[in-house]
């Protein structure tokens, strides 16, 4: 048969014998006709009986709720709240409180991750017994588990504030909290502030010019020591320099409870500890794969070039591996921003907790804000795949 | 000079002499593995450290101070007392069931027979009658399982049995239009549409039939009988959803491919706590008014829903790996679209994720303790609640519980990972070389 003679036949909607109901187009357009139907069918009855509910339960539709006043308190905020404040601001105050949470989780869970991970291939029997039995404990025991002992029956064990644990001078550990004491600065500081800035931005141009040099001529430069030598050094020389205008303001017990300091609320401390701990154990498990993916002929391969084994490491087996980490790496770290939700159950007021929990009973407009909610992790999940997808294609194998 | 003597030459061989001492036995063993170096001595010293530090508390508080026995929280709330297993053992009942009627725990203790009775020759390969039992736990128990739970006798309404003849009178003749039409003889797909509704009203027919049973309301449930009716329907549900989501996601067809992407990207974009706080306040309100579920199936829909879309992308993992080849050798053979996912595709491309698979269902087993936070008592949301009892209020009481539900889902997720490996070992034997 030629390619013409079976296009006509299609045209045709089998014309030569076949029926049409044989015709893969025909099929093809018929069951996709048929699904999208079906699924508007659904959406506008949904839709219908949401329309006719809220009319009944006499609930306001709309956004217009954000601009009201929200009359509630917040008991961790990082901007201006009060219970005058608007929905809206109650809303950036939850969004606010999953970004910190997961920002810091995810470079805790990151390093000690990595640091299992590798010790689970550690040659030292002992030390590879302890990661694995790390790992196996803590993946295999769901997430909200952990936050509730470590909520329940860890940091809400602690004693009263009258008798805190005082692990350092000045930093007090009891059942409100942890608290650290109060850095203030005093005129002068922000040149602190600056110099960090300016040592961060000149080891970003040393290293770029070292990598440029070695390229050109293959002499090589310590960029990263000296990086980390300019980013400690600098401030450092800046804060001797200006007559350290910086001034720590301890916290002090009055009454039942501290005044002043800062104060970590347990709560945050518990979410950040199950959900870093936990984290890790995934990661353990992905850099462990990663660096196994690297085959033993690699090592060779650069030993028999006259490598040494650290250089071997650092420039052979870790691009490799880090290749086949990062993937999963990205999923775990939006597994860590969405496992932030989380914190509903143990009262840590992030997005879902202060915005599907308070602001949705207080309002009743269940559908704008659980859609909400829903689209700003979709996004924050967005964002982080995009970002990792743009790491991951600068990392990933380029072939000819 | 001309004889040169050789003082001494061997005849025979030397004695083999047994390994230095430092090199065998646990001596050996420790040399090599703890301290073959400077940086593995300070390792191995820290680790002790690390244990020395974890261990005896650990181990004090589970076993030595631990109290076992006791009626209330007198027994616990001693100076220097360690876990409270007898709060454990007071509410192990309330813990395994719930709130469900001590007079009826019986059903839950048969339904839990009946499952172990598929599952176990289900999960050893050597057992025969695979299809059968699959069978059996795919259709046979669960049905058995809701009347058993529930007590079955479900008020089907005359306009329901109308409606399901109706639809089924409806189907027969669209069904016949279409092979009239299209030219096929209608003897074959008429038998399987007529099979397919007797099947279903054999089921309804089953389900609201009076066996006798006391009717036991979702709200009485609890405990790990919720964990697990959580997670078994999670994971079945999810699975067909999730081979057909995978097939929709590789689909020619614009329009199917389109709306599989988007359903899901959102489902995995999103923490299953908003999806559950949706089937519970959201769903609601998407109802007609009158029709109510019930607390439990809406999570049960919220949780099937979620695995579904990663079961897609792990289903969808194993169809990319099959090489295009076998799709045409299927079409080659004159198989259907079907028959050649059936017979050809899904078994090979099940075969190489099957560890993938178990990981979401592990990962999903963990995912049932949520639903405490939307008020189902579940083994997790059923330990957390008796805290509140002050008959057994004492500073050790939720360490206790939490050790205990952690050591309950450990059991079940830990021995779920154990049999993946040992399947996947299993089933890669053929491709060994």
């Amino acid at each position: 048969m030629t390619p013409a003679s079976s296009a006509e036949r299609e045209q045709a909607g089998g014309g030569s014998g076949a029926s049409w109901f044989y015709n893969p187009r025909v099929r093809g357009i018929v069951f996709q006709v048929l699904v999208v139907a079906f699924l508007l069918g659904m959406l506008a009855y949904f839709a219908q009986n949401a329309k006719i509910n809220l009319e009944r339960a006499g609930i306001a539709s709309g956004l217009g709720f954000l601009s009201e006043r929200a009359g509630f308190d917040v008991s961790q905020s990082l901007i201006q709240y009060s219970n005058d404040s608007t929905y809206f601001r109650a809303f950036l105050v939850g969004l606010f409180n999953t970004l910190l949470v997961a920002v810091i989780g995810i470079v805790i869970a990151t390093v000690l991750g990595f640091i299992v991970g590798i010790a689970r291939l550690s040659k030292n029997f002992l030390i590879r017994q302890i990661a694995t039995w790390y790992v196996e404990m803590l993946r295999n025991i769901p997430l909200l588990l952990q936050l509730l002992f470590w909520y329940k029956a860890v940091l809400s064990v602690l004693p009263s504030p009258r008798q805190s644990l005082e692990p350092i001078s000045g930093v007090y550990l009891n059942n409100r909290g942890l608290i650290l004491p109060e850095v203030i600065g005093q005129p002068g500081s922000s040149a602190i502030l600056w110099a960090l800035l300016a040592a961060i931005a000149a080891s970003i141009g040393i290293s770029r010019w070292a990598r440029k040099r070695q390229q050109a001529t293959g002499q090589q430069f310590p960029s990263v020591f000296v990086g980390l030598g300019l980013i400690i050094g600098l401030p450092l020389l800046v804060f001797l320099v200006t007559g350290m205008p910086v001034d720590l303001a301890y916290a002090e017990l009055a009454g039942f409870n501290f005044r002043g300091g800062v104060v970590i609320i347990p709560e945050f401390m518990a979410l950040l500890l199950g959900l870093a701990l936990y984290t890790a154990a995934f990661i353990a498990e992905i850099v462990r794969a990663g660096i196994l993916a690297v085959s033993h002929g690699q090592t060779e391969a650069a030993y028999s070039l006259g490598l040494r084994p650290r250089r071997t490491l650092q420039l052979v087996i870790i691009p490799q591996a880090m290749r086949v980490i990062i993937p999963p790496l990205t999923s775990q770290f939006l597994n860590l921003t969405k496992n932030s939700s989380l914190a509903v159950a143990i009262g840590y007021p992030d997005l879902v907790a202060v915005f599907a929990g308070t602001v949705l009973n207080q309002t009743g407009q269940a559908v704008e804000v659980i859609i909400i909610t829903m689209l700003v992790y979709l996004t924050l999940s967005l964002l982080t795949s995009g970002f990792m997808n743009w790491y991951n294609s600068r990392m990933a194998l380029v072939e000819r | 000079m001309s004889v040169s003597k050789i003082a001494y030459v061997r005849t025979d061989e030397a004695p083999r002499m047994p390994p230095p001492v430092s090199e065998t036995g646990v001596v050996g063993w420790v040399r090599q593995n703890l301290f073959d170096s400077v940086g593995n001595a300070i390792m191995t010293v820290l680790g002790i450290a690390m244990l020395a530090l974890i261990l005896p508390p650990t181990i004090n508080w589970l076993f030595i101070d631990a109290v076992w026995t006791g009626s209330n929280r007198e027994a616990c709330v001693v100076e220097g007392a360690g876990a409270c297993w007898a709060f454990v053992n007071a509410k192990f009942a309330q813990f395994m069931y719930g709130r469900y009627p001590i007079a009826e725990r019986w059903r839950v203790d048969l339904t839990g027979l009946l499952l172990i009775a598929g599952l176990v020759p289900a999960a050893i390969p050597r057992v025969p009658f695979k299809r059968e039992t699959v069978l059996y736990l795919l259709v046979v128990f669960p049905i058995a399982g809701f009347i058993l739970l529930t007590g079955g006798n479900v008020g089907l309404s005359g306009n329901f049995w109308i409606g399901l003849a109706v639809l089924a009178a409806l189907s027969l003749a669209v069904v016949a239009l279409i092979c009239r039409n299209a030219g096929i003889a209608p003897a074959s797909p008429l038998t399987v549409v007529a099979g397919f509704y007797l099947a279903l009203a054999l089921v309804f027919a089953v389900i609201s039939y009076d066996f006798g049973l006391r009717s036991v309301e979702t709200q009485l449930w609890g405990g790990l009988l919720v964990t697990l009716v959580v997670a078994i329907v999670g994971i079945v549900a999810s699975f067909p959803l999730g081979i057909l989501l995978a097939l929709g996601r590789r689909s020619k067809l614009p329009a199917v491919k389109l709306v599989s992407v988007i359903f899901i990207e959102f489902w995995r974009g999103v923490p299953l706590i908003t999806v559950l706080f949706m089937s519970s306040v959201m769903l609601p309100l998407f109802l007609p008014d009158g029709v109510n579920f019930d607390k439990l199936l809406r999570a049960l829909i919220g949780v099937a829903l979620f695995a579904s879309a990663y079961m897609a992308e792990v289903v969808r993992g194993g169809l990319q790996a099959i090489p295009k080849g076998q799709y045409e050798a299927a079409d080659a053979m004159g198989l259907s679209f079907w028959q050649g996912i059936g017979l050809v595709i899904m078994p090979q491309a099940l075969k190489l994720v099957i560890p993938g698979i178990v990981n979401t269902f592990i990962g999903l087993f963990k995912d049932t303790s949520l639903v405490l936070i939307i008020g189902l008592f579940d083994l997790l949301g059923i330990v957390s609640l008796n805290f509140s009892d002050a008959n057994w209020a004492s500073p050790n009481t939720p360490a206790t519980g939490f050790v205990f539900a952690a050591f309950v889902f450990w059991i079940f997720c830990f021995g779920m990972s154990r049999y993946s490996i040992y399947m996947e070992r299993r089933l890669h034997r053929g491709h060994a070389r």
